[in-house]
């Protein structure tokens, strides 16, 4: 059986864990509000909060429940539109909504008003920039959402006159109903001992399988392993940063020394997808769907990580990342395998690591080519150098040659441009849907630039590379 | 006045076509497509698929009681197809099953045989076959080629601009329920009620009082669900009407964006002659609509490019031409500017090539030619109450166009990474339906017994506002609190053979249908006050729910003037009927009066590229808009935000892909994609100018739907503008949407001579 508290209602429920939730909501459980745009994630019209109790305290993030099992809510506190509506009068959220002309149709804004609410409950810092990320997977066709930016704001201001956002602020206040005080007793009351799963496929966060295979997945058992705790963490020891394939993009995100050590992780993460699907995706399903243009695995493939296997024997394996790719969407994984960690080194005082992306809208979107790039540098010599690339090859691709002839040349403009050279043939871009090859070769090399013009400004320029390419 | 509709909408509490009550053993249907974009069906074994437990069963042509034919302007279209498919996603049949699930499940079992015939996917390839849906049309002012001999300067050249999927995020849909004596009510999520249930009619050979359409509400429509929605409901009702059980049919996002034709993609070739005071004293385009399989509305969006190929431009001598061009993709369709943009971006382009060609910034030439009072369209309409110089010249006084573009310049001296580039986009848009006989419409008001009102128009709520403005229209007739005024539901049974929620004109047409009604109400209801009262009807009036008598406040309230009309025996509906006066067309002549007015404005727009990675942003885009005097400047604000931010994703991110079978390679939101918050500009800024609106506009307030997305067609511009402050070898290309790729490109095109 899977458990969870529905805005206030316990269910209790039989039904296939691998329904998505959105349509145990809205067919099951008759709640409208939640609308269905496209089913892949792409337009938040479904957008939900899922209130996981961690010590004590209830962390909110929203997902995109058109691509979420209902499985992953076992346990779970789950918010709709409805379950966010007072008697008789709007919310803050709503009310901001209205008051701004922010509403239209009206079919996309349940999903907006939730991942507002999300970010009025969630720990984030309540600035403008996050109330912005919060809505980053939400799609509007009728606004032009200058209305909605006006609406955010004002989400913002009334939560700025306040430094305390207890729920019992927020309810005071009306953001959020009354019933939300009594969640956190009543999640820890319920019955959520781990269910026999049956065999199947594994399911992380969903968020690539539900897209590619959501009618198999309707139809047949599903194995979810999103809760599973030897797959979880992320831990710093002794030079090493072991992150646990279920950690989502969200996980990395929030995490104070990942940020520490890469002061622009935030901005590279904002790159991938948008909020909703962040809090989803996990590190291993971004790895395992083996995308040529997985933006996670470009940027563990950069930073030259290795991956742990474990078998159903319980017998672990690691091995490089580079040498997990075979060919177009194969990998070196057999049956009963699951990743289990990624472990990479940290890098050194003087190591700089960039990723660049480029699509046709610069967030929630797919790349057209991305690419990473970790460089040391010792006395204007390069000691090390990583760089990774998607979009020009079957495989992710991990630049062997090019990294390999940037290790102990001096930093350059020469020395860039030449591996510029072997870059160009170590990739062999296709022409489709993201851009032509002769665009994704011409972007690969500015993106090859854009690592050193955004690494060392002092040194390179945009102009001073293309005078010369 | 806020949107009255959006306390539902923010609670999740709005009824939309899925959300409404299912009755108990409502079926579920999918549609069997094509997958071959042209061919001949040589064999379909359904036998699998109708195996499957749970459907119920599976409709064809063969199940078509009446006429296998659902094209509105033209009977070119079958509902399903029958020996041969002429498009990528064509329906075929109807898989009725007791879930969606299941008739999804059974459309992988069926198996289709489909012997391939030769493709044409592109206007031009159609030109050269002579497959044309219909005879090309042409309107003809002055002499075109005569003037040419008389220029100074005259280039030539080519555009494309692309198509644009709607992308209502409420995909189409609609519910069959039948009732007694073989009637069917069908809500359906269409811009169309009546088409809806004419083309129901016809193709179950019933009359049309037997089908009842309800519209709730829309997700969003854009004109995609003017002459679009028809075929599912059309589906949906026919299975009804066979198994006599419930039937719901809502495309998946997959399905809809295969199925369902989009904004017309356009190939075109321009020739313009300018004087060396820059007048431009002659233009001639021809424009090569691609209409794809079947003419839907694509007559009528061929006709309003031509109307709209000068924009807001006087050129005496006009020579335009306009083919729809048969096409095996998906029958394209109306989609808000409805032929106009695509017109508006030819002469734009023209006059940015006269103007790179000459040497001089294009705003030159565009301020030179802009329309004026008396002016005459290439059409035979005589120009009045313009406001294209008006707009211009407030938009760039306000906004300072002088200091904008010494910004840009100094931007781009200082910076080589990223450069600036700035378009002015003025924009003129005529408002009614082209076709003269579709400008009408009817309301029916009803007074409750306790002063509650309630509205049927034909109007179609899907978030334009227009619920708002007709409830705005009534409260202000009968001076009553906007909370006592219902908007009902959009059905045949109360306001029949309407046009659609179209055109620009669904606010003034329905507006000035319900003001009507209003009216003789209130005029009857000062009646019966005058005669309660004592006094002549002239010297009443209503104010705040009180009778006034010469301004005078009585003690007598609109609750018990109601209840006294109720004694009075006084009739408290009314219906009225309004149609555009004034406006006439002749197709004979291709001259005449067709528009009620035409709405102005110009827009500044700005762009920044990453001269590194080939992407842009838009700083800002500042607007003079002539709304007439609006009757709802939030509403009529979110229009023009909203349209401008769809018209720069035509010309910028959205691209639809078709390969060369004919398949669609933008099929979901991962390919093809619209602006999100991060991607409209940072700064938009709208002022309306000072005019004293149209009488034919709903309270002077003018149309504001359309108009404003042909402001986007400046984006194209501006950022080509930036790619040639960075590469001067640059070749201007007239090639829409602008995509990072073009932009990459075109910044690093002709290296071998660049100088940076």
């Amino acid at each position: 059986m899977i458990t969870f508290i529905l805005n206030n209602k316990t269910i209790t429920t039989s039904e296939h864990s691998g329904m998505t939730l959105l349509d145990f909501v809205r067919y099951e459980q008759r709640l409208t509000g939640t609308k269905i745009g496209c089913r892949e994630g792409d337009c938040g019209a479904c957008t939900v909060l899922v209130g996981t109790l961690e010590s004590g305290y209830i962390e909110y993030q929203s997902i995109t429940s058109c691509i979420s099992p209902l499985g992953n809510a076992h346990g779970k506190h789950i918010v709709t539109v409805e379950g966010t509506n007072l008697q008789n009068k709007l919310t803050v959220i709503q009310e901001a909504m209205k008051a701004n002309y922010a509403t239209q149709c009206g079919f996309c804004t349940p999903g907006f008003v939730v991942a507002l609410t999300g970010f009025t409950l969630s720990s984030s810092h309540k600035n403008y920039d996050n109330a912005l990320d919060a809505i980053s997977g939400n799609i509007c066709r009728c606004t032009g959402y200058k209305a909605i930016e006006k609406a955010a704001n004002q989400v913002v201001e009334k939560l700025n006159n306040k430094e305390k956002r207890s729920f019992d602020w927020l309810i005071a206040n009306e953001f959020i109903p009354e019933y939300f005080s009594t969640i956190p007793k009543r999640l820890r009351e319920l019955e959520t001992k781990d269910r026999d799963q049956p065999k199947g496929k594994y399911v992380s966060g969903g968020t690539d399988l539900y897209v590619q295979q959501p009618d198999h997945l309707a139809d047949n058992d599903v194995h979810l392993i999103a809760e599973k705790d030897y797959l979880k963490g992320i831990n710093i020891k002794n030079g090493i940063c072991t992150i646990g394939t279920n950690s989502t993009v969200s996980d990395l995100w929030n995490h104070k020394e990942l940020n520490t050590i890469f002061p622009n992780l935030k901005k590279h993460l904002k790159l991938v997808s948008s909020e909703q699907i962040r809090n989803m995706a996990s590190l291993g399903g971004n790895f395992v769907n083996a995308s040529p243009i997985g933006d996670m695995t470009i940027f563990f493939l950069a930073l030259n990580s290795d991956i742990g296997i474990t078998t159903q024997g319980g017998k672990d394996r690691n091995l490089p990342l580079k040498n997990f790719y075979q060919g177009y969407k194969t990998f070196d994984l057999k049956d009963g395998e699951l990743l289990k960690d990624i472990q990479l080194k940290l890098p050194k005082q003087n190591t700089y690591f960039n990723f660049e992306k480029v699509c046709k809208r610069t967030h929630l979107d797919i790349a057209s080519v991305n690419s990473a790039a970790s460089i040391s540098v010792e006395n204007n010599i390069i000691s090390e150098a990583h760089v990774a690339i998607g979009g020009v090859a079957a495989i992710p691709k991990y630049l062997q040659d090019t990294s390999a002839f940037l290790t102990g040349k001096p930093l350059t403009s020469k020395t860039i441009l030449e591996a510029q050279e072997v870059l160009q043939n170590e990739i062999l871009p296709i022409s489709d849907v993201r851009g032509t090859s002769d665009y994704k070769r011409l972007l690969g090399r500015q993106l090859f630039f854009a690592h050193f013009t955004e690494l060392f400004p002092k040194q390179f320029t945009l102009n001073e590379f293309i005078e010369h390419a | 006045m806020k949107n009255m509709d959006s306390y539902t909408h923010v609670r999740g509490e709005s009824l939309y076509v899925d959300d409404v009550n299912v009755r108990q053993g409502t079926f579920h249907a999918v549609v069997f497509d094509s997958s071959k974009a042209h061919g001949k069906i040589k064999s379909i074994d359904y036998s699998e698929a109708q195996a499957l437990e749970g459907v119920e069963r599976i409709f064809t042509y063969k199940d078509i009681p009446g006429e296998n034919e659902i094209g509105g302007i033209i009977k070119d279209e079958p509902l399903f197809a029958e020996r041969e498919v002429h498009f990528w996603g064509m329906p075929i049949a109807l898989i009725v099953a007791e879930s969606e699930f299941i008739a999804r499940k059974a459309r992988g079992l069926v198996k289709i045989d489909i012997e391939e015939l030769p493709i044409i996917t592109t206007a031009k390839q159609a030109k050269e076959n002579d497959s044309l849906i219909t005879k090309p049309r042409s309107f003809s002012l002055g002499d075109a080629e005569k003037a040419f001999a008389d220029c100074d300067y005259v280039f030539e050249g080519e555009t494309f601009s692309n198509g644009q999927e709607h992308l209502y995020i409420e995909a189409q849909g609609a519910y069959a329920e039948p009732l007694e004596n073989g009637n069917i009510k069908i809500t359906s999520s269409t811009q169309g009620p009546t088409a809806v249930q004419k083309t129901v009619a016809q193709v179950l050979g019933i009359a049309m009082h037997k089908i009842e359409v309800d519209v709730t509400r829309l997700g969003g429509g854009f004109g995609g669900k003017e002459d679009q929605a028809t075929p599912w409901a059309v589906m949906a009702a026919l299975a009804a009407y066979h198994l006599n059980q419930s039937v719901k049919l809502i495309l998946n996002r997959h399905d809809d964006l295969r199925m369902t034709g989009k904004r017309h993609p356009y190939e075109s070739s321009y020739k313009i002659g300018l004087s060396k005071d820059l007048k431009i004293l002659a233009y001639e385009a021809e424009f090569l609509q691609n209409a794809g399989a079947a003419a839907d509305l694509s007559p009528a969006v061929a006709e309003r490019t031509l109307f709209h190929a000068t924009n807001s431009y006087y050129i005496p001598n006009v020579e335009v031409a306009v083919a729809s061009c048969k096409t095996n993709l998906p029958p394209n369709t109306a989609f808000r500017g409805f032929g106009g943009p695509q017109g508006m971006f030819v002469i734009e382009a023209a006059i940015a090539k006269a103007a790179h060609e000459i040497g001089i910034p294009t705003r030159r030439i565009q301020e030179a030619n802009l329309l004026d009072d008396n002016d005459v369209f290439s059409y035979g309409q005589i120009a009045t109450k313009v406001e294209a110089k008006n707009t211009w010249k407030s938009a760039t006084a306000t906004f300072n166009i002088a200091a904008l573009e010494k910004e840009v310049e100094d931007f781009n001296a200082s910076n080589s990474a990223f450069k600036k580039g700035l378009a002015l986009m003025p924009i003129c848009f005529g408002i009614s339906f082209t076709n003269t006989p579709m400008n009408h419409a009817r309301a029916l008001v009803h007074i409750y017994l306790d002063g509650s009102i309630g509205i049927s128009t034909a109007a179609v709520e899907m978030g334009q506002g227009v619920n708002t403005k007709m409830m705005q229209i009534a409260a202000d007739v009968f001076s009553i609190p906007i909370e006592k005024i219902k908007i009902e539901t959009t059905n045949t049974t109360r306001v029949a053979n309407t046009s659609p929620s179209a055109a620009s004109s669904t606010a003034d047409l329905n507006g000035k249908a319900t003001l009507k009604a209003c009216k003789v109400l209130l005029k009857r209801l000062k009646t019966v006050a005058a005669t309660y009262l004592k006094v002549t009807a002239e010297q009443i009036t209503l104010k705040d729910e009180f009778v006034y008598i010469e301004d005078k406040k009585s003690k007598f309230e609109w609750t018990q003037l109601i209840s006294m009309a109720m004694l009075e025996r006084v009739a408290l509906t009314e219906n009225a009927h309004y149609a555009t006066p004034e406006i006439h067309f002749d197709k004979t002549k291709e001259k005449g009066h067709p528009f009620a007015y035409h709405v102005y404005g110009t827009a500044i727009i700005t762009a920044t590229v990453d001269c590194m990675r080939g992407t842009y942003e838009f700083d800002s885009v500042k607007i003079v808009h002539d709304y007439g005097k609006s009757m709802s400047e939030g509403i009529d604000l979110g229009q023009v935000e909203g349209a401008l931010a769809q018209g720069i994703g035509w010309m910028t991110m959205e691209e639809i892909a078709y390969n060369d079978e004919g398949r669609l390679l933008s099929n979901a939101l991962s390919t093809y994609k619209i602006p999100d918050i991060f991607s409209v500009p940072k700064e938009v800024e709208v002022i309306p100018v000072e005019t004293q609106g149209h009488e034919l506009a709903i309270l002077k307030s003018k149309a504001v739907g359309e108009p404003p997305l042909m402001y986007g067609i400046g984006a194209y511009f501006a950022i080509q503008n930036a790619i040639k402050a960075f590469n001067s070898n640059y070749d201007l290309k007239f090639h829409a949407p602008m995509t990072p790729e073009k932009v990459l490109m075109g910044l690093y095109e002709n290296p071998n001579t660049s100088q940076h």
